[in-house]
């Protein structure tokens, strides 16, 4: 791994607003720069996408794009990003998903000329690969429209570049139902690792021939689907809380690779990337109880930059259309931060500190979030020599959190619970630092008929 | 009951799978599934009643502790290989019609969808059911589910979709299916389904958790 260090090293420096390395957008966002701002993501109602609907789903994302920011107008903001993940068939088709994009870029610079409103769009294409079984990750034809999206969204005014790729995927979805931490260290560690190096290589130099921002990639397909799962009671939420910290070294190679930030909003290891490597990060919260529920309502906003709903339909509600309404409730948070930051660190420190406190002990996965934590693990996340290495030290830092946290009575887990973190405990003992001692370790417990190796350089 | 049934039952009930397996700590060394299940029928036990009396009660039990929150999943994927283990020595005797299940459940993800974690758990208990599986995996078109039901008359078909751009391809499917087979019952699920939309599509049952889908699929049994 390539950073060794952190950026910040000291929890108050770990902010909502401030990032040490913060961008600055073409309508002139400074993301990271003091302070926060609203990321609204949305999405259609329930509907097909087909030839003959395309007029109605351009309507829509107009009408998003128009009603937020009419609203952000109304509201006084500062500044709004909207998020445009594609559907399937936008990326598939990669003019729907062009066309998307004009269509709200045409409205951001209407707003910007009429009002000075400054909103930028993160155009995040969806990892189309994940429809091959095994996944051809290198040789694809799926590459091709899913960098024709990023590349024509560009000029059609898309200036953060997002994804949330898939690789490794293949190996993470039955790794996480049986609690396989090996098999999730294998996932994300080695073919997460090695997918992004080869996808966000190409994805900055995109950015960078057309003067755009690569932003960042989220392991939304594995942590969160984790934290989902534990939500349902699925998996034990330990388990989910050990996924989370292990992402970080995947998700870290896109900022390796050259992106800058911000990273995106369902990437809850943005914290611990933060600190790592100073780049701002979009999260999300009690905003997103419309897309999923999570136990990080609060604290996930403690060093956010961005604050973001994940998503939401375009349906009406009683005040107004659900895009609108969340608007709205990400302005209110975004400005009672900047409130806060606008009156001096010691006041926005307080607000940090209660809006960690109102959740840190509820859940391990909200324990990991806080700024102690965050820089505790992330300390552990970069002092060995190879990613295994990274993501094993990370989430024994954790695991040892959790049981401090148990047995000084602050947090209190079902027996259920706890009966995992001896098992997680040894399991990750048992992972070896090196790359190919463990590549050799895992494959006789893997279906290889599930992934093809030499897909990821291997 | 037979004692063998009743080690065999607890084999599947705690997933252990055979002798060697190290899970669960409190059945080391112990006789799995994979060694409980030649002795018996080895011993003159019938294959139905391994089925009905060890294989079937042992993952109802694992469902209704999954159901109220006792176990997660690992541990229930543990009991389906168990059971697993134990399928395999009686797969012959299904072969020759010595046992019969309750029926074939035919199951995939909806076109343009590729989530399928809802619909393994799904696929999985009702197999533990004892039910004969048809899995068609992910991006399932209407006209592979009426292809399956081809080679399956009679079978029941259970369509799962994670998004709201995707459930709307469950109407289609359920349309095309009815025109093939107007009988077949549909059963529906996944987060963004609700039981009106099953309802407007003309689907059977939404089953809201794996648990509800085993239910439903049982009460068609019986």
């Amino acid at each position: 791994m390539k950073f060794k260090s952190l950026i910040i090293d000291d929890p108050k420096k770990l902010m909502f607003g401030i990032a040490p390395k913060p961008v600055k957008t073409r309508r002139g966002l400074i993301i990271g720069g003091g302070q926060v701002y609203s990321e609204l993501n949305f999405t259609l109602p329930m509907m097909s996408i087909n030839q003959s609907t395309l007029e109605q789903v351009f309507a829509h994302y107009r009408e998003i794009a128009e009603g937020a920011l009419e609203h952000a107008v109304h509201m006084n903001s500062k500044g709004v990003v909207l998020e445009f993940e594609t559907l399937l068939e936008m990326t598939k088709t990669p003019s729907i998903g062009v066309e998307i994009v004009r269509i709200m870029n045409e409205i951001c610079e209407s707003y910007f000329q009429k009002y000075g409103l400054v909103s930028e769009i993160r155009l995040t294409p969806n990892d189309l690969r994940e429809f091959e079984r095994p996944a051809h990750q290198r040789s694809s034809s799926h590459l091709e429209p899913m960098f024709e999206l990023f590349e024509q969204g560009m000029i059609a005014g898309g200036d953060l570049l997002s994804i949330e790729s898939t690789g490794g995927k293949e190996v993470s979805d039955e790794a996480l139902m049986m609690c396989d931490v090996k098999g999730m260290v294998f996932a994300l560690a080695v073919l997460g690792v090695r997918d992004m190096q080869f996808l966000w290589r190409k994805i900055v130099a995109l950015a960078n021939k057309h003067g755009k921002i690569a932003a960042g990639d989220s392991a939304c397909g594995f942590a969160n689907t984790a934290m989902v799962l534990a939500e349902k009671k699925y998996i034990p939420k330990v388990f989910a809380t050990i996924v989370r910290v292990i992402s970080v070294v995947r998700s870290i190679v896109a900022m390796e690779e050259g992106a800058v930030g911000p990273d995106k909003d369902c990437g809850y290891e943005g914290p611990f990337l933060k600190a790592i490597t100073g780049i701002p990060i979009s999260m999300e919260g009690k905003t997103a109880a419309c897309a999923h529920l999570s136990p990080l309502g609060n604290i996930a906003s403690a060093c956010a930059d961005l604050w973001s709903n994940e998503s939401v339909q375009n349906i009406k509600l009683l005040s107004g259309m659900a895009p609108v309404a969340y608007l709205e409730q990400l302005e209110y948070d975004v400005r009672l931060m900047n409130a806060a930051l606008h009156a001096g660190h010691a006041h926005a420190h307080i607000l940090q500190q209660l809006l960690v406190a109102s959740d840190v002990y509820t859940d391990p996965q909200a324990l990991i979030l806080s700024p102690e934590n965050v820089i505790r693990i992330s300390r552990e996340l970069v002092k060995g020599d190879s990613y295994i290495a990274n993501a094993k030290n990370g989430a024994l830092a954790a695991l040892d959190i959790i049981e401090e946290a148990l047995h000084s009575g602050k947090m209190m887990l079902a027996e259920m619970e706890t009966n995992y973190i001896p098992i997680l405990r040894e399991d990750l003992n048992s992972i070896p630092d090196n790359e190919s001692d463990f590549i050799a370790m895992m494959l006789p417990l893997l279906d290889e008929s599930k992934f093809t190796l030499s897909e990821y350089g291997l | 009951m037979d004692d063998l049934l009743t080690k065999l039952l607890e084999a599947v009930e705690f997933g252990k799978v055979d002798k060697k397996s190290p899970y669960p700590p409190q059945l080391r060394d112990m006789d799995g599934a994979h060694e409980l299940t030649i002795n018996a029928i080895e011993s003159g036990i019938k294959p139905q009643k391994i089925l009905e009396e060890a294989l079937i009660p042992a993952m109802a039990r694992v469902g209704k502790k999954f159901a109220e929150c006792k176990i997660f999943v690992p541990q229930m994927l543990m009991s389906a290989r168990a059971m697993g283990a134990s399928m395999f020595q009686l797969k012959p005797f299904f072969a020759s019609g010595a046992i019969k299940t309750k029926g074939t459940f035919i199951v995939g993800t909806v076109k343009g969808d590729l989530h399928d974690i809802g619909k393994n758990l799904v696929s999985m208990m009702v197999e533990g059911g004892g039910w004969s599986i048809v899995d068609l995996g992910v991006d399932v078109g209407s006209d592979r589910f009426v292809e399956a039901l081809k080679s399956n008359p009679g079978a029941v078909v259970g369509l799962s979709a994670l998004l709201t751009t995707t459930m709307v391809n469950m109407g289609e499917i359920v349309s095309t299916i009815r025109e093939y087979a107007p009988e077949t019952k549909i059963l529906i699920g996944g987060a963004p389904v609700t039981a009106e939309f099953c309802q407007n599509i003309g689907a059977d049952f939404y089953a809201p958790d794996p648990q509800k889908a085993v239910e439903y699929m049982n009460k068609l049994a019986s």
